[in-house]
């Protein structure tokens, strides 16, 4: 099998100009959505209680939304999580109250409404470990006619430490790529490579305020290793020019880069094709708790391959790559027998 | 060109048995498990408890396959939940003869069904995280402050003391905050003072203020003795909660420093939130009293008359009825600290004692009043005492300094003092973060990360095999391999597996098959332009390193920024999403090559290579298939 029978370079950087053009809208799209619609934050970063109750048949979403917000608390969702059957609740953080009593009282509200009232129970598992929870019983009712299947609160001063660390980490991971890229190349491929990636995390971020998908600390992480990842494509491809201006001393830079990225295509594709395959299957199999994970891998999988094709290499163009940036007509850069010294696919 | 020499192989051979060997932990399952740990602060369980166990079992009639020790308890591991239970009611009652005072708590647990062999060689399965196994997680914060503040007061005690000891007068000595204020009525009286204070407490910054109309001195803690301060209570705060979830008989329980003031609870298979934080939260309380020496008492000791009226009868160390009177002279709350140390006169080993100021106001009356009599200190646990030592009274004692001597080994002068410290937290504690996983939820989470890492696998291994032929085969394998090392290292590291580790594995492979795919388009493209195929198994795999290497450099820069800034599940994915990496460059690499090399190499006169289709441009025919 083989995708890519490529006759001739396709001229990619002619039309540059649209297709950055179409990164820029996209750009500035994402950029409104996050100023007017914000981030919709996981508890982890707000601080509030979460709790994941089941129910044994469809769960009766407005019944469970009137029972908690009898608790009258202010802003409250009550919203379906993977199944029908399961139902997510969050609550704000209350001052004065405690979080844990808030989270006890909200369930004892649930279970009342189904015609049950909240007892310990204790029993020992199939595996013979001693577990005793919160349950919610109804008088002569074998099953439970809903199950607390999690809770979780954080208070608001952690929630603010994890939002300054996951931003302290981003700056992190963008110094160090570009620092790495300045020496390995120079610094307009350095320049290049970090505006097309973060035009790819700034769009993951878009969609997550358009479509108000919930942004959580794995989310975070999910943009942060796309960052590391889509990255590594730039550096494919810079790899390439860096080589085709030293083959090819006749070709104008538009021509040596549209060379490099025909040359790269069928790697790129595959690669990120793998990738997907395998954010697709945890897209698939991994459940409501890895969706929003996947989501942002796919996303920026998808934008990955356009900014590093497209964008990085044209943004490289416009701040005026030339071979002499690249090949210097000295030491072991300029030996074309050597194996370690440029571009590979 | 394309033969490792045989060391290559052996080497390639011992990371697959490594591999194997502690990947295979993982997939025994657990077996169901009959747990013994201390039930109280002054019992300790010693590897002499096992035989003790396998003793009480076997006279029951029960079977253990295994009874292991491992460092603060005993677990004898069960064939099935009926013998568990059995064997629990037997250990219950072999171990604690008075079923209202245990001394050992006996827990229905959960351990590995792995052989003994593998546990011996440390090939263990891979903790689970809560959100895989259930359980719950307790973030808490230590009120450092707090700590500091009764630091402060003490001090404030320490100074009036220290000067009534030199006759130096002073107007006053205050407490603000953490910083304390001494007023004087004249300058030369603060110049003596500051020279004393300077000189005999090194741990305050003290400064000379107000010049001569209000002369004062203003003291500060040093930052580095504030610092020691507080390390030192977290540490204490993490024994006694040590201590306290020992009594819940959890599996692994986590206890963990976070951070500068923060401890990490994590009590796996724990569904009871509210009797978690009962235990967690309750303290373990100290009571200083006098011991009732009249004849009716020593009458009562010998058993032979009912306690006196205003007396209570508690039970030493040791196992002798003390009666010591009802009334509390101090509590846990006035002990600041408690160390072993060594008399400075006879070197014999003593318990030192400090406590605060108003403790050491009472105790200094108390004592002048009752020289030559016993006190007794008593620890409450649970609601019952127990006295820890009843030293008698030498001479009036002031200053908060209390030092207890007399007949003491130097292990039991430590023992005393963790058991006095035991009875309070160094500083106040609150949880600010709590998360319960219910135990379906953890079964769930495990099969979505299965099947997703499965099928996924799946997938790339289909997909590979047809586009890249026999060199597809020779990547999956390789990944496959990559998968197996990666599994292995976490389990050799004993991290904690938890859902977004599991997807860290999963994008881990995914990324990871970036460089098969890099070396087979490179071998594809030698072979293009007409390189013979041994050439391009050669340079294929040689240029494609350095593009590898690249690659995977920058993925790494990102992994580890997650590593050092990020907390709880981020770390998690973190851990192994940097570790797979590493192990991929391996695999993709070194492993891929050698099977390559094995398949290929012996062929002196290799005519094609099972790589696809090779494209040539222009001329529109395939070469190379195979």
């Amino acid at each position: 099998m083989e995708f890519f029978r490529i006759q001739r370079d396709i001229p990619f950087m002619r039309h540059a100009l649209v297709l950055n053009a179409i990164s820029v809208t996209a750009f500035v799209l994402a950029v409104f959505f996050l100023a007017t619609r914000g981030l919709h934050l996981s508890v982890e970063f707000t601080g509030g209680s979460v709790l994941e109750v089941q129910y044994p048949q469809a769960a009766p979403l407005e019944r469970t939304r009137e029972a908690v917000e009898r608790l009258d608390l202010g802003e409250v969702q009550v919203q379906n999580f993977g199944s029908s059957r399961d139902v997510l609740i969050r609550l704000p953080v209350r001052g004065g109250e405690k979080q844990d009593a808030l989270a006890a009282r909200a369930f004892d509200e649930i279970c009342r409404a189904e015609g049950g009232t909240v007892a310990q129970k204790a029993y020992v598992t199939e595996q013979g470990e001693a577990v005793s929870r919160a349950a919610c019983e109804v008088a002569g009712g074998a099953t439970e006619p809903v199950r607390l299947m999690r809770t979780e609160f954080v208070g608001p001063s952690v929630g603010a430490e994890l939002a300054r660390d996951g931003a302290i980490a981003l700056a992190f991971t963008i110094v160090g790529i570009m620092i790495y890229l300045a020496l390995r190349f120079e610094w307009k491929f350095s320049v290049a490579a970090i505006v097309a990636n973060l035009h790819d995390v700034v769009i993951i971020l878009g969609f997550f305020a358009f479509f108000q998908w919930e942004f959580s600390l794995a989310v975070l992480a999910a943009v942060l290793a796309v960052l590391g990842y889509s990255v590594n494509e730039s550096v494919v491809i810079f790899d390439r020019i860096r080589e085709s201006f030293r083959r090819y001393r006749k070709m104008t830079t538009p021509q040596v880069i549209d060379n490099a990225i025909t040359r790269t295509i069928s790697r790129t594709v595959i690669t990120h094709g793998s990738t997907q395959i395998m954010v697709l299957s945890m897209l698939i199999f991994g459940g409501p708790t890895l969706h929003h994970f996947a989501l942002a891998l796919t996303i920026g999988i998808l934008f990955g391959i356009y900014s590093s094709v497209f964008v990085a290499a044209a943004v490289a163009m416009w701040l005026g790559v030339k071979r002499e940036d690249l090949v210097k007509p000295t030491g072991r850069e300029n030996d074309p027998n050597d194996p370690n010294a440029g571009a590979v696919v | 060109m394309n033969r490792y020499p045989w060391w290559t192989y052996a080497l390639l051979a011992f990371a697959l048995v490594v591999g194997v060997l502690y990947t295979a932990p993982n997939f025994f399952g657990e077996a169901p498990a009959v747990q013994v740990s201390a039930g109280k602060v002054t019992v300790k369980v010693e590897p002499g408890m096992v035989s003790r166990v396998e003793r009480v079992l076997a006279d029951a009639g029960l079977r253990a396959d295994l009874v292991q020790y491992d460092g603060n308890s005993v677990r004898a591991r069960l064939p099935d939940t009926d013998t568990q239970l059995q064997a629990r009611d037997a250990l219950d009652k072999a171990l604690n003869p008075d079923p209202a005072n245990p001394s050992y708590i006996v827990a229905l647990n959960l351990v590995s069904r792995s052989p003994a062999w593998m546990a011996s060689v440390r090939a263990l399965p891979m903790y689970l995280g809560l959100d895989l196994r259930g359980g719950v997680h307790f973030l808490m914060q230590v009120d450092v402050a707090a700590a500091l503040d009764r630091r402060a007061e003490t001090l404030a005690g320490d100074v009036r003391s220290l000067l009534r000891e030199r006759g130096i007068r002073h107007a006053g000595v205050a407490r603000d905050g953490q910083d304390l204020q001494v007023r004087f009525r004249d300058a030369a009286t603060r110049d003596e003072a500051l020279r004393v204070l300077d000189d005999q407490l090194a741990d305050v910054q003290w400064s000379a203020q107000g010049g001569d109309a209000e002369p004062r001195i203003a003291g500060a803690l040093r930052p580095e003795a504030a610092r020691a301060l507080q390390e030192q209570a977290l540490k204490q705060n993490i024994t006694t909660l040590q201590n306290r979830v020992n009594e819940l008989g959890v599996a692994e329980p986590v206890i963990q420093q976070q951070g500068l003031d923060r401890v990490v609870v994590q009590l796996p298979g724990v569904q009871d939130t509210a009797k978690a934080k009962d235990i967690i939260g309750r303290t373990a309380t100290l009571e200083i009293r006098l011991v009732d020496e009249s004849a009716a008492a020593r009458e009562a000791e010998r058993g032979a008359a009912p306690v006196p009226f205003g007396s209570e009868r508690f039970v030493e160390r040791n196992g002798q009825p003390l009666i010591v009177k009802r009334e509390v002279i101090l509590t846990g709350e006035n002990l600041t600290d408690a160390q072993p140390g060594f008399d400075s006169q006879t070197q014999e080993p003593t318990v030192n004692l400090t406590l605060d100021a108003a403790g050491a106001r009472i105790f200094r009356d108390v004592t002048r009043a009752n020289v030559g009599r016993r006190m007794a200190i008593i620890l409450f646990e649970k609601g019952k005492g127990e006295v820890v030592t009843a030293p008698v009274i030498r001479t009036e004692i002031g200053g908060g300094r209390v030092q207890i001597s007399g007949r003491m080994t130097v292990a039991e002068a430590g023992d005393q003092a963790l058991l006095l410290r035991a009875g309070s937290l160094a500083a106040p504690m609150e949880i600010i973060e709590e998360r319960t996983v219910g135990p379906s939820l953890g079964a769930d989470n495990i099969a979505k990360g299965f099947n997703s890492v499965l099928w996924g696998l799946l997938a790339i291994a289909v997909f590979m095999s047809a586009y890249y032929m026999l060199f597809g085969v020779f990547s999956t394998l390789a990944l496959t391999f990559n998968l197996l090392l990666l599994v292995a290292v976490l389990s050799m590291l004993q991290a904690t597996l938890t859902l977004p580790g599991i997807a860290a594995m999963a994008l881990t492979l995914g990324m990871a098959i970036d460089a098969n795919v890099l070396i087979n388009e490179r071998v594809r493209e030698e072979l293009r332009a007409g390189v013979p195929p041994q050439t391009a198994i050669a340079t294929g795999y040689e240029r494609a390193w350095g593009t590898i290497l690249d690659s995977n450099v920058t993925t790494l820069i990102a992994g580890v920024a997650l590593l050092a800034f990020g907390s709880g599940p981020v770390r998690g994915f973190a851990v192994v999403h940097t570790l797979g990496i590493l192990t991929s460059m391996f695999s993709a690499v070194v492993f891929s090559r050698g099977l390559v090399n094995l398949w290929y190499g012996r062929q002196r006169k290799l005519k094609s290579v099972s790589i696809g289709t090779v494209w040539r441009p222009g001329a529109d025919k395939t070469a190379g298939q195979g």
